[in-house]
């Protein structure tokens, strides 16, 4: 391993985790690590999770519920971001509108969403939309205004006609920021999720579980399934960046 | 016996409306017959409109007054057969050399069998072999001007616009891409209306050199230059040739507004 010291301070914090843990002896307040890794290394097993399904089964209900709300983001937010970024006048359409929604955070709108979609998967759809659509815009905005004016001209001279020139420079060209947009989208989305989910009338979710799990006193399982939330938040990450690094390096590597 | 005129340009002005709503008079009545095949050097100083200019002969702006005609027919939108090479950096950084070179041919919805045809001819034409699959991040400066020529060369236009193309780039590399673009222009007989202000290269290069005052940019002298190419640049005639274009420019009639 290149740098110990990278993983020193992790170890030292489970060190100290487990021996408080057996010296308090109170699993209500600080479960020891096994009581966490038999949650985590049974991700199948229906016998923690108090009748909710497995640990996987709450994950795939928040994978599943983020997937929606963060497509539906994307579908809206790119096509109105081209546009905002490539015409003034629809710029200047939605801008103030824009402007002062964006300030409001996502949890805000968990009420009005609760009193327009009642309980159930539309309510938490929603604020996972509301938090990924902004930064998703205001990224495909940004990354449209940042295409060089001369490759938009290079085209039009070698006769691009409107089409072409969208194709073939404007989305290219916007593409690593709009990815950039996508990342941070997704990433507010996970975050939300997991809050959304505490939403009455949901019974099934990461974020379900570590609330329920606590009713029933059940530490190991709030701290694991805390684990499992950040494991997966991280393994998204890696994704896009994975993508990032694959598809748009030119971006990085451009002098 | 030279061909007819080919591009003409008739008495082109161009004024622009800064921010602040002042006029900037950039041009003003430039007039010119341009013959086919001809290599035109447009020499003047830095902000006499010398962009300004290739940008109305390309379509992308319109003139404040005047007009220009291609082989008779009225210019005032981007055309097919002019093409421009920009003064600056504008390869399309996520293609690689192939897929720069090729652009203007998938544009015009070239097949890829007869694309890929045309691009390796201009790779060799323009010495590019071995660097097909670069990206442009990993070529020097040279290497992506002699791109940005392929890409222009590649759609075959009768008209090249260049404007300092070889600005950026120390004299031993500009003096190599002089070499070869006169031999492009023998290979390949187009118009080039070339735009520098070093005049070391206008003679070099040029057939016709028309030089600008400063702004607003008028033409103040036509210098034709019919010495056989490739010209010696040691050479005492060469020397003399300098001497007397660099005795016009500095005329008050050009070297003041
Ligand atoms: N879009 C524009 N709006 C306002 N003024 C402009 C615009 N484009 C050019 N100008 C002005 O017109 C003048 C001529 O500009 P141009 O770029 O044609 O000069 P140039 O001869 O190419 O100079 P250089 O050798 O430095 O490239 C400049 O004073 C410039 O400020
Ligand atoms: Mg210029």
């Amino acid at each position: 391993m290149k740098k110990p010291l990278y993983f020193f301070l992790p170890v030292l914090i489970l060190i100290a985790w487990e021996i408080t843990a057996t010296f308090i002896n109170n699993a209500f307040i600080l479960p020891r690590l096994e009581s966490i890794l038999a949650v985590l290394l049974n991700p199948t097993a229906t016998t923690y999770t108090m009748g909710t399904g497995s640990l996987i089964d709450n994950a795939k209900a928040s994978i599943i519920r983020i997937l929606l709300g963060f497509l539906l983001a994307a579908v809206i937010a790119i096509p109105l971001g081209i546009g905002m970024g490539r015409s003034e006048f629809v710029h200047e359409f939605f801008d103030s509108t824009i402007q002062i929604l964006r300030p409001i955070p996502p949890l805000a709108w968990v009420p009005l969403t609760l009193a327009w979609f009642k309980i159930g998967i539309t309510s938490i759809v929603f604020i996972i939309f509301i938090g990924a659509f902004f930064p998703i815009l205001l990224n495909t905005i940004d990354g449209v205004r940042g295409i060089k004016k001369t490759w938009a001209e290079v085209a039009m001279n070698l006769g691009a006609h409107e089409r072409q020139l969208m194709g073939k420079v404007i989305l290219p060209g916007a593409a690593p920021t709009i990815w950039t947009g996508l990342r941070v989208g997704f990433g507010v989305a996970w975050m939300c999720v997991i809050a959304a989910e505490w939403l009455p009338g949901t019974t099934q979710g990461l974020g379900y579980l570590i609330l329920y799990a606590y009713n029933f006193g059940q530490i190991n399982v709030v701290v694991a399934g805390m684990v499992a939330i950040g494991l997966i938040g991280i393994g998204f990450d890696v994704l896009f960046k994975w993508v990032e690094k694959r598809w748009f390096g030119w971006r990085s590597l451009e002098r | 016996m030279k061909n007819i005129a080919n591009l003409s340009l008739r008495d082109i002005s161009k004024t622009f409306t800064s921010e602040k709503g002042e006029k900037i008079e950039s041009l003003s009545s430039i007039s010119l017959d341009i013959e086919n095949e001809e290599f035109i050097c447009l020499l003047g100083p830095s902000g006499c409109g010398k962009t300004t200019l290739l940008r109305i002969i390309a379509g992308l702006d319109r003139p404040s007054t005047g007009s220009i005609n291609l082989d008779g027919y009225g210019i005032d939108r981007p055309n097919p057969q002019i093409v421009m090479i920009f003064q600056e950096y504008s390869l399309y950084p996520w293609r690689t050399v192939v897929a720069n070179i090729g652009f203007g041919l998938e544009l015009r919805k070239v097949p890829a069998q007869e694309r890929h045809l045309i691009i390796k001819k201009y790779i060799e034409i323009v010495g590019l072999e071995g660097f097909e699959n670069s990206y442009p991040y990993e070529l020097s400066g040279g290497m992506r001007q002699r791109v940005a020529v392929a890409r222009a060369l590649a759609v075959d236009p009768s008209v090249l616009l260049m404007d300092e193309p070889f600005g950026a780039l120390d004299a031993q590399t500009r003096n190599l891409l002089q070499q070869e673009l006169l031999k492009i222009w023998e290979k390949t007989k187009k118009t080039i209306v070339f735009v520098t202000h070093s005049v070391d290269e206008a003679v070099y290069l040029a057939d016709r050199i028309v030089v600008l005052t400063p702004r607003p940019g008028r033409i103040c002298e036509v210098i034709s230059e019919d010495s056989p190419r490739p010209r010696d640049r040691t050479s005492i005639e060469f020397a003399k040739v300098r001497r007397h274009v660099l005795d016009l420019i500095n005329q008050p009639k050009c070297s003041l507004p």
